[in-house]
């Protein structure tokens, strides 16, 4: 029977490594457990909750960085920059629901570990483009810290990287520094209506090497959404301009305002328009944007009843396919082919997770790699044992 | 500065080396003459010189693969090289080690607009992206001020920023994927044309990781669509607390600049008799703010930051009218360094990173310092993103005041760390700031990233000497002590 373990302070935190340590205990480490289906199954000994280290540590909306417990809720920080008119830029994504859990869970922190990002990707960077500066604990029960509080910093190996998107088995966090910034005044989306998945990557791609600054991109079957967020005078002038440059790919054309184009982006941030059936197994594939289109061909070949959106300009592929005891792991990755790029088992039954590599796997030579990465942080595996196995 | 003592068993081979580095790379791409070797022994940090072993300059990824596989075998340190423009001694050779120069890697080798990349060999200049993609109206954002020098490879080893990173982020968030090879001679991919790892992020980990990781072979970078228009504002202000205050207020409001940049009086006045930009001399502190856009975005913003501006009590507000007027205030600011030099025989140049709200404090306590050892001490510095650079004045022939404007130096890093900032913005550790990491960094801090290295390098022959102020080895490290029952059961919630 696993117990459970929540620390109150970083200081206990350290302890409960410290104790896991010498007792040879693995750790499930978790937050709101938000994100708990996505990886591989794990057993372990132990839950180290980080739900009692929670709040706000400081927040200078001037210096555009928020300091803050790794306990804290993502709604808790997003009320909060909402306020003073800032946000993260990386669009954080809600995969609450997606994961069969309520909408509105999960912490800062569990995103940063799964460096997950919404439609901004494109022109803001990731989860990883945005944490300054961390403290924790490492598998040695060894408190340290990496970065700092403020917007430049060379100094030291940027550990923020690669702690980003570990999925909690590199290091146990207590406390990070996350840039923030300011919120756009308005939003408007350009929709290209009717056009083929080859077209769109087409339009998106010219989109995107524009000079009107589009903040995302994204097909869907019979829609084609360009983003354009800013100052009013500004979003007015490049919509215009990007109308008139959109006209080559002869498809017609609306436009959302503010309020619609938030709900728009929202859901495509939160992977709602893939409408997926409750017992389809989803996966996530990012490649380079012109190849989208191809490779989802590939496995549309051999998988009538795929069903699939783009976002990233072509560059992400969200992909929902039936029930099947590999997930098609195969097909998909086959589909990718020499594109370079990974493919990324989002949502399957737990013994289908357990059966099949859940995330890319890597070349000889880099997964020796890697694996020397992790003991370097976390000697005895410690944290997370084999969720990215 | 104290660098590894020289291996006398490495030094007795040496013939034995050049002849292995011979077989690997033909002809001239091996130098083991002093006057070939001169032009090598230093960067731009050339208060520090040291000649190497030996220089090879391969040109496959195949010979550097050899090489290393070589240097590994036979425990040989190597010192990888790009475009030599480290200002924190990054690239500085060691005497009983190889200086692999990376300059034969000088190719463009794929632009790709649709996917908005290009993949180039790890030589190419930082200026030579932009070169090679403008005439399609694309640039490469990255632009630090040796970018007509500087090489992509290096840009990589140091993170490097530049004048724009407020708005478009550091070589980190501008890079897609390398080619490298480890020190044992494996050549991996990081990354590519697409987003994210599906694995650790290791080209995150290898940016800004100094040349002691890998050495990158090849390069893929973003390229972004040059904005349509730009527009520069100068502002002057009778007070550096002034022209702090309208950096905070203009970012407080919004507006994030493509740069926004500050200079002291000392530093208007000297870059003014230069290059004759129109600066006013009567200004404490002067900002050098630009916005670039769509035509109406810009013309929108630069009234609001002009506003802001008299706000805050500006004495003058000029705005750029025209692309000629934009280059003139800028040619002031990118003239500082050269500028400050005509009045000085010597000056060193730091590189700290404050929280913009402590500039004004920062600032002071400097003139305090500045004061105190006797040197002058003129600012230039990133306001945007508080990262400083200030230029302590002295005369190198002098040993007596070389060491105090070290002290000094030392003094205003570790004032930075003092205020919440960091020793290095921009520009590394290498040498210059290695002994100064414990003021930043616990021990147990500095052997978490000593172990990622051994990760990499077991036996510390990539770049050694650089970043860490102890090596400690890497079986020393990796032990791990566990005392069974020793520790008391913690006093946390269970359930």
């Amino acid at each position: 029977m696993t117990g459970t373990i929540k620390p109150r302070d970083a200081k206990e935190l350290r302890q409960a490594v410290e104790w896991a340590l010498n007792d040879g205990v693995t750790l499930d480490v978790r937050g709101e457990s938000s994100k708990l289906a996505l990886g591989k199954p794990m057993k372990c000994d132990q839950v180290l909750d980080l739900s009692g280290i929670s709040g706000i540590v400081d927040y200078a909306p001037e210096e555009l960085v928020v300091t803050l417990r790794a306990g804290t809720p993502m709604r808790e920080v997003e009320t909060l920059l909402a306020q003073r008119n800032q946000m993260l830029a990386f669009e954080p994504p809600d995969l609450g629901p997606l994961l069969g859990r309520e909408a509105g869970q999960g912490t800062l922190v569990g995103t940063v570990m799964g460096n997950l990002a919404g439609s901004r990707r494109l022109s803001a960077g990731a989860a990883r483009d945005h944490l300054l500066g961390f403290s924790g604990v490492n598998g040695r029960g060894e408190a340290f810290k990496s970065g700092g509080r403020v917007m430049k910093n060379v100094t030291g190996y940027d550990l923020s990287k690669v702690v980003a998107g570990s999925w909690g088995t590199l290091a146990v966090l207590d406390e990070v520094s996350v840039k923030v910034l300011p919120a756009p005044d308005q939003t408007a989306t350009l929709m290209l209506l009717g056009l083929d998945d080859a077209a769109a990557v087409r339009a998106m791609c010219a989109a995107m090497g524009s000079p009107h600054e589009v903040s995302g991109a994204a097909h869907l079957p019979g829609r084609t959404a360009l983003r354009l967020e800013g100052v009013a005078p500004s979003v007015e002038a490049r919509l215009k301009g990007l109308r008139e440059l959109m006209a080559e790919a002869g498809a017609a054309m609306e436009e959302l305002g503010t309020l619609e184009s938030r709900a728009f982006w929202r859901e495509v941030r939160d992977v709602v328009p893939l409408k997926a059936a409750a017992d389809a197994v989803i996966w996530k594939i990012s490649c380079p944007p012109t190849e989208g289109p191809a490779i989802l061909a590939r496995i549309k070949a051999q998988r009538l009843d795929a069903q699939a959106f783009y976002d990233w300009s072509g560059g992400l592929i969200w992909l929902a396919l039936p029930p099947s005891s590999d997930a098609d792991h195969t097909i998909v990755r086959g589909a990718l082919g020499t594109t370079g790029g990974h493919a990324t088992l989002i949502r399957a039954p737990e013994t289908v997770r357990a059966a099949v590599p859940v995330f890319q796997p890597q070349s000889p030579a880099l997964a020796t790699l890697a694996t020397r990465v992790k003991e370097s942080f976390d000697p005895k595996g410690l944290f997370n044992p084999g969720r990215m196995g | 500065m104290e660098m590894p003592p020289l291996d006398p068993a490495i030094l007795a081979r040496r013939s034995d080396i050049v002849a292995a580095l011979r077989a690997i790379v033909p002809g001239e791409g091996v130098i083991d003459d002093l006057d070939g070797m001169r032009p090598y022994e230093c960067d731009a940090l050339s208060a520090y010189r040291q000649m190497p072993m030996v220089v090879v300059l391969p040109e496959t990824a195949a010979q550097v693969a050899a090489i290393l596989r070589y240097c590994q075998d036979h425990k040989v340190k190597v010192v990888p090289r790009g475009g030599g423009t480290s200002l924190s001694g990054g690239s500085m050779p060691i005497g009983d080690g190889i200086l692999l120069a990376m300059g034969k890697f000088n190719r463009v080798l794929e632009i790709d607009y649709a996917n908005r990349c290009a993949r180039v060999q790890p030589g190419v200049t930082n200026l030579g992206v932009t070169k090679a993609v403008e005439h399609e109206g694309f640039y490469y954002a990255p632009d630090p001020s040796s970018q007509i020098a500087c090489s992509i490879g290096g840009n990589v080893a140091e993170n490097s920023g530049g004048v724009h990173c407020l708005k478009y982020g550091l070589t980190t968030n501008n890079l897609l994927g390398i080619e490298m090879v480890l020190m044992n001679g494996e050549i991996v991919r990081l990354g590519g044309k697409h987003l994210d790892s599906g694995g650790y992020d290791l080209l995150g980990l290898m940016t800004g990781s100094e040349g002691l990781l890998g050495v990158v072979t090849e390069v893929t970078v973003r390229l972004l669509r040059k904005p349509s228009t730009a527009r520069a504002v100068l502002l002057g202000f009778p007070t550096e607390a002034g022209a702090a205050d309208c950096v905070a207020a203009v970012i407080a409001s919004g507006i994030i600049p493509g740069g926004m940049e500050m200079m002291d009086k000392d530093a208007t006045k000297c870059a003014e008799a230069y290059v004759g930009a129109g600066y006013p001399l009567d200004a404490e502190g002067l900002l050098i703010v630009e916005l670039d856009g769509p035509p109406v975005e810009v013309d929108y913003l630069v009234e609001r930051v002009a506003e802001i501006a008299k706000g805050r009590g500006a004495t003058t507000i000029r705005v750029s009218h025209d692309e000629q007027e934009r280059v003139l205030f800028w040619a002031g600011r990118k003239a500082a360094f050269p500028a400050v030099g005509q009045i000085s025989p010597d000056y060193m140049c730091l590189d700290g990173s404050v929280p913009r709200g402590k500039l004004v404090e920062v600032l002071a306590e400097m003139r305090r310092l500045s004061k105190q050892y006797g040197l002058r001490v003129v600012n230039v510095f990133h306001a945007g993103d508080g990262n400083l650079h200030p230029l302590i004045l002295f005369d190198a022939n002098d040993p007596a005041e070389l060491k105090r404007c070290e002290e000094l130096g030392a003094d205003i890093l570790r004032l930075c760390v003092r205020v919440g900032g960091v020793l290095t913005g921009e520009h590394g550790v290498g040498i210059e700031k290695r002994d100064l990491m414990g003021e930043q960094f616990t021990e147990i801090d500095l052997e978490q990233q000593m172990r990622v290295k051994c990760a990499f390098d077991p036996d510390h022959l990539l770049n050694p000497g650089k970043v860490f102020p102890k090596l400690r080895r890497c079986a020393e490290l990796g032990r791990l002590v566990v005392t069974q029952n020793n520790i008391p059961f913690p006093d946390i919630p269970r359930f």
